[in-house]
Order: C-alpha cells, then structure tokens, then sequence
C-alpha cells in the first residue's frame, strides 16, 4: 500500500515534469523536464520492483541513472560545442 | 489502488499510466514545431517505453531502448539539428491524405497481424514451449543466474553473443576510422579550413 502510494506520488511528478517539457519556453527548461523526467522512470523502476517483489530491479534502476546521467551530459556538452564554434565563427 | 483483483493490479494501473503518458507524448511531438523540444521529447518517450518494457519483463530490450533511443539517436537527432535548422518547416497540405492512408493501412495490417499472436503469456505458445521451457527449467540447476534471459544470453549462448560483440565492435571501429577519431571535438572540419583566411 505504502509502494502504491509513493508510485502514485512519483507518477503525478512525472505528469508535472510532462507539463514543463510541453510548454517550457526554453531550451534550458526542456533539457531540464527531461533530466527529471529520466529521474522520475529510475524511481518507477525500483519502486515496481518492490511492487512485484522482485528487488533485483533496483540494478535496472542504477544501469538507467547511469545512462540517464551520460546522455544529459552528452546534450549539455553539445550545446557547449555549438555555442563555442558559434562564437568563433 | 484498493482491490488487488487482475484488472486492477497496481501493474496494469502502472501500465495504464504509462501508456497514457506515451500517448500524450506522442501527441505532443506531433504538434511542435520545435525541433529541439521534439528531440526532448522522443528522448522522454524512449524512457517512458523502457519503463514500460521492463514492466512486460523484457529487461534486455527496456536496456537497449534506454541506450540508444533516449541516449544514442538523442545526441545524433541535436547533431542533425546542429547541421540544418531549429525549426520544421510549414508542411506541404498536398501529401497528407496519402501519408495518412498508408498509414492507416499499415495500422490496420499490424492490428490485423496480432490476430494471430498467441494471448499474453500463454502457456502453449511456442516461446514457452519447446526450447524456452527447458530453459526456464535448467537455468536455476545448470547455471547460477537470477535471470534467464542473462543466462541464455551468455551461457547457453554464449558464442553466439560473443560473435555479435564482435561485429558490432569492428563497426564501430570502422565508424571511427572513416569519421576520423577526434574530429569531433579536438579537430579541424572542412568549414573552419576554408574560412581560416578570413576568420583568424
């Protein structure tokens, strides 16, 4: 009960972070919505796990952070480039 | 969230939740105009649909959804982006019925294709039924794994994996070799060369 309630929480979290990444006005807000929103999808990982009993999930879990983690840095760093052969151009 | 009954088991709510949100994703991507938040948003439908593959128990498939749709093609759709424009040209009005109809046709040959697939977990299908069930029965004896899709995919085959390895490495070794390791970032494109009279 105590899971299906954080799960509920976690989803309204996500609905919210949908919103930002729907209207977000600039690119910062939506690189942002999406960041979070990869948070949200590792709690709903783990917590399905705990969910259906199976534990195990939480490994899912930290390999999604993970991955999550590179790509925003991955973006960001892109955004870098660009502004930087931008202002030399 | 109260009654445990099969319809509504807090994993077919999740799945419920899941689905919806792919949905208004998907609608949302459709209607922006805005190249970079549709490069956002396809990297959150990646995830959503990961999360809702590992709730089918496909852990193997949520794994490559997340790597390379949320994170891979993410960072190949910005390059393309970086290389055209931000935002989507005004479609063409002449084309869309056409697109729609095929569309609508594939749809419908998809639908009409699931007919035929065993029901959900089916006991008699043929993924649970001939090799898939010795599987399930020799993986706790045989090999010491808590999951079998890891067990069957590098132990029982395990050559077989390690051959895939393998392409896929000398492809991405070939990828390297023809872009040129470093051009990336630390080197010197075609544009900067041309321009370097002018610019420096």
């Amino acid at each position: 009960m105590m899971f299906a309630a954080v799960t509920a929480a976690v989803f309204v979290a996500m609905a919210l972070t949908l919103v930002r990444a729907f209207a977000g006005p600039s690119l910062y807000d939506r690189i942002l919505a999406g960041n979070s929103f990869g948070t949200k999808t590792v709690l709903l990982l783990g917590l399905m796990g705990f969910i259906t009993g199976r534990p195990d999930f939480l490994d899912i879990a930290l390999l999604y952070a993970l991955i999550n983690f590179a790509s925003t840095i991955a973006i960001l760093r892109f955004f870098s480039y660009r502004r930087s052969r931008e202002g030399a151009a | 969230m109260t009654g445990f009954t099969p319809m509504m088991s807090p994993v077919v709510l999740i799945d419920l939740a899941l689905l919806t949100m792919l949905i208004l994703v998907a609608v949302a991507m459709l209607r922006s105009r805005h190249l970079f938040a549709v490069v956002m948003l396809s990297g959150i439908y990646s995830l959503l649909s990961a999360a809702f593959f590992v709730s089918l128990d496909a852990v193997d498939v949520a794994f490559t959804e997340a790597a390379v749709g949320a994170g891979i093609s993410t960072v190949l759709m910005l390059a393309g982006m970086l290389l055209t424009v931000r935002r989507e040209k005004p479609k063409t009005p002449g084309r869309a019925p056409v697109a729609l109809a095929a569309v609508l046709a594939m749809g419908a040959a998809l639908f009409y294709a699931t007919i035929d697939m065993p029901a959900f977990g089916d006991a008699n299908a043929p993924a649970n039924s001939y090799v898939g069930q010795e599987y399930v029965e020799r993986t706790a004896s045989e090999i010491p794994m808590p999951n079998i899709v890891t067990a069957v995919l590098a132990s029982y085959r395990g050559f077989d994996t390690m051959g895939e390895t393998m392409v896929i490495f000398t492809a991405g070794v070939a990828v390297m070799l023809l872009l040129g390791i470093g051009s990336v970032r630390g080197g010197r494109d075609v544009k900067d060369a041309e321009n370097k009279e002018g610019g420096e």
